[in-house]
């Protein structure tokens, strides 16, 4: 567990490619902050960019953190979270979430999503909490899976 | 990749399922080691879905490579420093 009073979430975003990934970064971080969590968030440069871009100020989104480097600094450096989200949208999204599973000692909550959603649930049978949606373009499903699983107290 | 971009490696199989990288190691190679994902390997971490193998073929080294956009790579690269220190591990 992490030592520092704030308490510490890593949100693991996967490839961008699809749309929903990034309001449901930015919901959830924002949902954190306000449980009183520091947000950080690890991705692709490209999958940071779109946050950066989305949300120039960070209002919403926490700390911007590259994954590969993020993942490094676990292993090697003992960086640890109170909790985890792991966006997955594809077969990539499960081993990047297994493997979070395995060098993390907090929980780990697998956000799925896209076209696969029902097939990649199956595979992700490590978490006891669990979210996911069909959602491709419209955020909405997905967003209110987040909200009836997490029941956000704010 | 790092430092595997800049070696000589081989792509077996590319954009592909952790499971199919797995599939083709346990296939293809007799010596194999299994490794907990986030074992570093070269200059990378192994991202994968338990069991995670590294397979050893003389001094050629198998191992999957994945990649948030771009699934799963099964990559060989030639390295006797590499292969002694999985067999020792």
């Amino acid at each position: 567990m992490n030592t520092e009073t704030q308490k510490r979430a890593l949100l693991v975003m996967g490839c961008p490619q699809v749309p929903v990934q990034t309001p449901a970064v930015i919901h959830i971080s924002y949902k954190l902050k306000g449980e009183g969590y520091k947000p950080v968030i690890a991705g692709t440069p490209a999958a940071n960019m779109i946050i950066k871009f989305s949300d120039p100020k960070g209002y919403y989104a926490g700390e911007l953190k590259n994954l590969d480097s993020e993942i490094a600094k676990i292993t090697e450096e003992e960086e640890s979270y109170d909790l985890c989200f792991v966006f997955i949208h594809n077969d990539s999204g499960i081993a990047y979430a297994a493997t979070m599973n395995e060098i993390l000692e907090c929980e780990i909550i697998p956000v799925i999503f896209g076209k696969e959603a029902e097939e990649l649930s199956i595979m992700a049978g490590f978490s006891s909490r669990l979210i996911s949606a069909e959602a491709v373009h419209n955020p909405k499903p997905l967003i209110s899976d987040i909200d009836r699983v997490m029941k956000w107290a704010v | 990749m790092g430092c595997i971009e800049k070696m000589p490696y081989e792509v077996l199989l590319r954009n592909v399922s952790f499971g199919e990288c797995r599939d083709y190691q346990k296939k293809h190679y007799k010596e194999l080691y299994e490794v907990k994902p986030g074992h570093k390997i070269f200059d990378v971490y192994i991202i994968g879905i338990p069991p995670v193998y590294i397979a050893l073929d003389g001094d050629d080294v198998i191992f999957p490579y994945t990649k948030p956009c771009h699934g799963t790579f099964l990559l060989k690269i030639n390295n006797p420093e590499e292969a002694a220190k999985i067999r020792k591990t």
